[in-house]
């Protein structure tokens, strides 16, 4: 795996909604095959800049390159040949409530494909029990399903075309722990099953601490820091200071200290 | 859709035993190849050695894709090699493996007579639940009367500005060429018997014991009726009714009540308007036909529409007011579920509203000609 490729590359961006400056002058970028996760407290633009990267916003000026195409040159067609390559879960599943799971994770293969439908409805089926819901789970509508199962629906579904980039939006926000230790690893075991690069924005200290590979602090419209867990604990940026001070920031940071990659949280 | 540049999925048969992959077995890239060319593929008898070694790239898609024709391979008695293909090709085309435990197949679709039966017994229910709601709400209004300091009167008035004042453009204008059309109807079969001046009494009994109450519940039923049941349902999914329950209010006071008591405020003085426009629109016909002035016009209708026929016109209203509130609310409360429920119960409260308008205004009719009114 070429290891230093980027598949992210966001430079200068800057957003506004009316005279509210959500970003000033952000600059990242993202490899190939990591786990990077974006947090900032409430209104430092981590939504704004995901929708950005997911071709649901224009930023105001700056720019971003996503699997090396420049979104801002984007005509109809190169963003249509872009969007299947990526994945997306939504925050709160976004799944269609017309629609079974099973229709709601094949919609991409129908749209994109031109399988068969019974390989359609296998692949889908596939899909569900490899984010760990029961087949049976299949023939449910969003309605009847609990959150946590709602997000792995929703997972499944950005895992239908086999995207190289998955964006995961809270990932464990709203779960029970057992669930939240559940999507850790699965996400890791997508990496490695699939190679993926795994963009998420998160609050979830223990995702942060075990799962990503590198973390970005957003806040005042700018990268306050950027590195691994280790690296930014060392800094001294208040920004970054407030995810590793205080009995949760510092408890998470012990749990991963004490048993590095293999927290109780993690047995699901 | 356009899917890439990339080289799609291929297979070639270097030898009637072998069979040699390529290409992009992937989501867009296994697309290309058709799942008919798959199918005809019946190499030689016996042994067959699958290559990896030319696959350029393979994701679950297409590892399904292999594996459903391995396994159809194997069923027809042929023995499966694989060959050249690198471990992480190979890991994914064992994920994809074949599982007996395909996802259950769906329920059969019910007869005709379980759907008829089926369709029934819904249809009890949702007369049961909706006569449980008047008497929920029935209740909920005794009691407000009983201690009137509960009665909220700021969302009654709100309820008769949105529903009552914002909606006199479109009553009118609607009742106003209603008016017309009959008095252009009328006009011309009065004409044979040289009756035309009789005109008012047609126009003026027909829109105000009948079309000005029908029309304007119509229109309100289409208008307010669906805000409720869509309001009221897309409270319910997300929770809000819930939240009202547990802080101690009660939703059929908050929501259901002030909707109830504004549009029977409203849909009379509402009808009185639709009266007005209605009478004008047949006066505006008669002049421009048959050149009856404004007065004379005014005339045959002081002497031909009693105030009886005004006051049972008007008199209607308020009942089919309490029809479209309660039906559009009681439609709100039975959604559950996402936004397609939402939809299903607007488009509900409005068909069942006007339904039961209609019918209790034909109700009305027979009441009157057994009373002789």
């Amino acid at each position: 795996m070429a290891a230093a490729e980027p598949v992210i590359e966001i430079s200068h961006v800057a957003t506004r909604f009316g005279d509210h400056v959500v970003h000033e002058d952000v600059d990242l970028q993202v490899l190939r095959g990591e786990i990077f996760a974006l947090v900032g407290g409430s209104g430092s633009g981590k939504s704004t800049l995901l929708r950005e990267m997911i071709l649901l916003h224009q930023p105001d000026s700056g720019s971003i390159r996503i699997l090396g195409t420049d979104l801002q040159s984007l005509d109809e067609a190169g963003a249509n040949a872009l969007r299947p390559r990526i994945g997306v879960m939504f925050q709160h599943g976004g799944l269609f409530g017309s629609l079974n799971l099973i229709e709601n994770v094949g919609l991409p293969l129908r749209e994109h494909t031109r399988l068969d439908e019974a390989t359609i409805d296998e692949i889908a089926a596939m899909k569900i029990e490899l984010t760990g819901l029961a087949p049976e789970t299949g023939a449910q509508y969003p309605a009847e399903l609990s959150g946590g199962m709602m997000k792995r629906a929703s997972l499944a579904r950005a895992l239908a075309l086999d995207p190289e980039l998955l964006f995961l939006d809270e990932p464990t926000a709203g779960l029970d722990p057992v669930s939240a230790g559940g999507v850790d690893t699965l996400v890791l075991h997508l990496r490695e099953l699939f190679g993926l690069t795994v963009v998420m924005i998160t609050h979830d200290l223990d995702l942060l601490w075990q799962v990503a590979d590198r973390v970005a602090v957003l806040g005042e419209g700018r990268v306050q820091g950027i590195g691994s867990m280790q690296a930014l604990a060392q800094m001294d940026t208040p920004a970054v200071r407030q995810f590793f001070e205080g009995p949760r920031g510092e408890a998470a940071a012990r749990r991963s200290s004490v048993h590095p990659g293999d927290g109780p949280w993690k047995q699901k | 859709m356009n899917p890439t540049s990339v080289a799609p999925a291929a297979f070639a048969q270097p030898t009637p035993s072998e069979l040699a992959l390529s290409g992009h077995w992937t989501a867009l890239g296994t697309g290309e190849l058709g799942h008919t060319r798959l199918a005809a593929l019946k190499p030689q008898a016996g042994p067959v050695v699958v290559d990896g070694a030319g696959i350029d790239a393979l994701d679950t898609v297409g590892a399904r894709v292999l594996q459903n024709l391995l396994h159809r391979l194997q069923q027809e008695g042929h023995e499966v090699q694989l060959r050249g293909w690198s471990e992480r090709n190979a890991k994914l085309l064992e994920l994809a493996a074949h599982r007996p435990d395909a996802p259950p197949a769906p329920a059969t679709e019910p007869g005709l007579v379980e759907r008829i039966g089926h369709a029934t017994i819904g249809l009890g229910e949702h007369a049961r639940g909706l006569v449980a709601f008047v008497g929920e709400s029935a209740v909920a209004l005794a009691g407000c009367i009983a201690h009137p300091a509960r009665m909220r009167w700021r969302p009654i008035l709100f309820n008769i500005r949105t529903a009552g004042f914002d909606a006199l453009p479109i009553v009118g204008l609607l009742t106003f060429l209603i008016g017309i059309v009959i008095a252009y109807q009328a006009i011309t079969q009065l004409r044979k018997y040289g009756a035309d001046v009789f005109v008012a009494d047609l126009v003026g009994v027909s829109t105000v014991r009948e079309f000005a109450p029908l029309i304007t519940a119509i229109i309100v039923a289409g208008r307010s009726g669906s805000a409720y049941a869509a309001q009221i349902g897309t409270m319910s999914v997300t929770e809000e009714i819930d939240a009202m329950r547990t802080i101690g209010i009660s939703p059929i006071e908050l929501l259901v009540l002030p909707k109830v008591i504004a549009l029977v405020i409203a849909l009379p003085l509402l009808t009185f308007f639709a009266d007005v426009l209605g009478i004008f629109g047949g006066m505006l016909m008669a002049r421009g036909q048959l050149g009856m002035g404004f007065d004379a016009f005014l005339d045959r209708i002081n002497d031909g529409v009693s105030v009886t026929s005004y006051l049972l016109g008007i008199g209607k209203a308020p009942v089919f007011a309490a029809i479209i509130a309660v039906v559009g609310c009681y439609q709100g409360f039975q959604t559950h579920g996402g936004a397609d429920s939402v939809g299903r119960q607007t488009t509900r409260s409005v068909v069942q509203s006007i339904f039961l308008v209609i019918v209790a205004d034909s109700l009305f009719s027979i009441a009157f000609s057994f009373l002789d009114l």
